[in-house]
């Protein structure tokens, strides 16, 4: 890291100086979540040690306790290859549970008997794997041990960014304490209410759903086997995410009257809720986490660039949660930004200043909006109580299941297996 | 919006001929219009990418360097001959080079240094010609001459006069446009004419150079194993990427020997 100290004249009081301390570096990366460790253990990777990252995040990711967060993710088979590549699936690997099959149905809750319209074998063509649930605990001290002592990257944290300016020359985000951080490229990875998106007006499209998101983490009685279940609820998606050692992740769209029903209820009574939707198919069920919920909404920016600035991951794409996609999609983001930087680095083009940006939105904006459209127009198929759509899902369901190509071609999309894809979720070296 | 300024008057040491104010906010103007690579100089911006990776992959095969560090060529001299506003001095030294720039044009000379001033790039930028630095018997690991012998009266004569820049063991790399119909059709047709990427009048067909011509001056000033690509653009994509095919832009590079 260098350091300059410049001297400036403050805005009032006569003689007054005041010294405002300034870090250059390459890039700087606001925001530590799973997209912005993603790049920043890539980068480090690819161009270090001469690479300068600064990461610049408001908790204090060190000392951050990891049991407070119930949220599990299901992570295709692209996305695995990049954590591969990243060389953090190892420290995953032993809290993931492979889906073995993936069941997908539309009853009432009150249905005696639930067929399942359509069973997936959840392997892709060569055999492997389609999907592996993993805690987002997990996931998130994984990534973060990979980066932690990284000489490359240096810990802007706890701190908060106060203003940003996108210059000539660089970018510079100006913190809370004073500090100011200059980069050639600001990449923005502050989550689906990103304020630097703002700052950079970047304006969204996006909305709110009637719907809460509910996640708790349970324990079954008996084997789940592997199988992930999506149950479309008339409220909303109900997601049975298996884990190991007989556990599971329960992700539940609710809307919102009946989601403020269920997180008012005693532990007790919210169990018998969740029996009631699983339908007692795995015995006795106990929590075994905390129960979190919150609003959903869509926010999808309109642009993923400006003069050196960036998006990645929720900051560009807040897409609902009905298929786990949020954090696919980031570390895809992650993948495809790490090879355009690598490659406009080892050329020598200034990192926030070329073509290779138009690259990544053209690379990353289509896939991210196709994946907000398709898991919109999902939910809000499954979302209506109604005789005649609900015969429409099954006819349209029933023929999926039986067209066996079709389903191929969803699961390997879904698992970011096809496509032009960056060279790390297709396993090779940036 | 720019980079935090130091305060305090700009030095005038005796001698120091320095632009006054106004001059040097035009030409900074005119760097932005330079380094804007969805404006006028864009097309300049899309080839960057594979005329830069053939002169480090060229540069990289000759000194034994690694191309995937973000300084490969570090410790080396390169000097880049016809540099406008320095759209590859700057990437050469944020590789790692040591670089000399020079253009017949004071403008573009005050425009690159405009611009590489305030990233504290350090580049030598010179009004010059090449025979100026010959005669300073001058010598460089890396000569690297970008889309100019096509817009010189005695190309052959030229492209000596930059051969003779190679120091023993050091390569030159040259780009330029091949004459046959279908460089009329596409880079005077195409660019100048229909997609006004180009001003009209940029490039006259007949002084294009053919890869044989221009293999022929190098190896009559002293270079040898001459080797070419063609960069060609994939309209679908909106790209510019490295090709066997030669027929229209191209580069070649060269190698002198170590002297025996």
């Amino acid at each position: 890291m260098r350091e300059k100290q410049v001297a400036v004249a403050a805005q009032s009081g006569p003689v007054v100086q005041s010294v405002v301390r300034v870090l250059k570096f390459d890039v700087a990366i606001a925001g530590g979540s799973f997209a912005g460790l993603a790049v920043a253990r890539g980068l480090a990777q690819a161009l270090g040690p001469d690479i300068k990252i600064g990461v610049i995040e408001r908790a204090d990711l060190a000392t951050t306790s990891a049991g407070s967060d119930s949220r599990a993710f299901a992570i295709w088979a692209g996305t695995k290859k990049i954590l591969e590549g990243l060389g953090v699936w190892d420290a995953v690997s032993s809290d993931a549970q492979v889906v073995t099959s993936i069941e997908i149905s539309d009853s009432n809750i009150d249905d005696a008997f639930r067929p399942s319209r359509v069973t997936y074998d959840a392997h892709t063509k060569d055999g492997s794997p389609a999907a592996y649930i993993v805690p987002a605990t997990s996931l998130q001290a994984a990534l973060y041990k990979s980066v932690a002592n990284d000489s490359s990257i240096s810990w802007i944290a706890p701190a908060d960014v106060d203003g940003m300016l996108l210059g000539e020359y660089s970018s510079e985000l100006t913190l809370r304490d004073g500090r100011v951080i200059s980069a050639q490229l600001t990449i923005a990875a502050d989550g689906r209410n990103s304020k630097l998106r703002d700052d950079a007006g970047i304006k969204t499209i996006g909305w709110a759903y009637p719907q809460t998101g509910i996640v708790a983490r349970v324990k079954f009685e008996e084997p789940h086997g592997g199988v992930a279940i999506q149950h479309f609820l008339p409220g909303g998606p109900f997601a049975i995410l298996p884990l190991p050692n007989n556990r599971a992740c329960i992700t539940w769209s609710a809307d919102k009257d009946e989601a403020a029903r269920m997180t008012a209820l005693d532990d007790d009574d919210f169990l018998a809720e969740l029996d009631r939707r699983i339908g007692g198919r795995f015995g006795a069920i106990a929590l075994d986490g905390p129960r979190q919920s919150w609003p959903l909404d869509v926010r999808i920016a309109r642009r993923l660039i400006a003069p050196r600035f960036a998006l990645v991951g929720d900051a560009a794409h807040g897409v609902h949660p009905i298929a786990g996609q949020g954090v696919n999609l980031a570390l895809r983001d992650a993948a495809a930004m790490i090879e355009v930087l690598a490659d406009a680095g080892r050329l020598g083009i200034d990192f926030g200043n070329g073509t290779h940006l138009e690259r990544y939105q053209r690379w990353r904006r289509f896939d991210s909006t196709m994946s907000a459209t398709l898991y919109d127009s999902l939910n809000r198929a499954f979302a209506v109580d109604n005789m005649v759509l609900r015969a429409g899902r099954g006819a349209a369901l029933g023929v999926l299941d039986r067209l066996p190509s079709l389903k191929d071609f969803i699961i390997a999309e879904a698992a970011g297996v096809t496509g032009d894809l960056p060279k790390l979720a297709r396993g090779c070296p940036v | 919006m720019t980079a935090p300024q130091q305060s305090g008057a700009p030095k005038s040491g005796a001698g120091d001929q320095t632009l006054d104010s106004e001059e040097v906010e035009r030409f900074s103007r005119l760097a932005s219009e330079w380094w804007n690579p969805t404006g006028k100089f864009r097309p300049l911006h899309q080839i960057g990418p594979p005329r830069l990776s053939f002169i480090r992959d060229s540069a990289v095969a000759q000194f034994g360097r690694d191309a995937k560090a973000l300084r490969p060529l570090s410790g080396l001299t390169a000097i880049d001959i016809g540099c406008g506003g320095g759209l590859v001095a700057e990437p050469l030294a944020r590789m790692g080079a040591t670089v000399t720039a020079i253009d017949p044009s004071e403008r573009n000379i005050a425009i690159a240094k405009s611009h590489a001033e305030p990233q504290g790039l350090t580049i030598d930028y010179r009004a010059a010609r090449v025979e100026d630095l010959v005669a300073e018997r001058r010598s460089f690991d890396i000569v690297a001459c970008l889309e100019v012998v096509e817009h010189v009266p005695d190309p052959a004569r030229f492209v000596a006069e930059c051969v003779a820049l190679v120091a023993p063991g050091g390569i030159a790399v040259f780009s330029t446009l091949n004459r046959t119909l279908k460089a009329w059709a596409l880079a005077i047709v195409g660019a100048e004419y229909v997609l006004g990427w180009l001003p009209r009048g940029t490039h006259q067909w007949d002084r294009f150079i053919t890869p044989e011509e221009l293999g022929q001056y190098v190896r009559a000033a002293g270079l040898a194993d001459t080797h070419f690509e063609g960069i060609t653009y994939n309209p679908l994509q909106d790209v510019w990427t490295r090709n066997p095919d030669t027929g229209v832009n191209y580069l070649m590079s060269a190698r002198k020997r170590h002297s025996a």
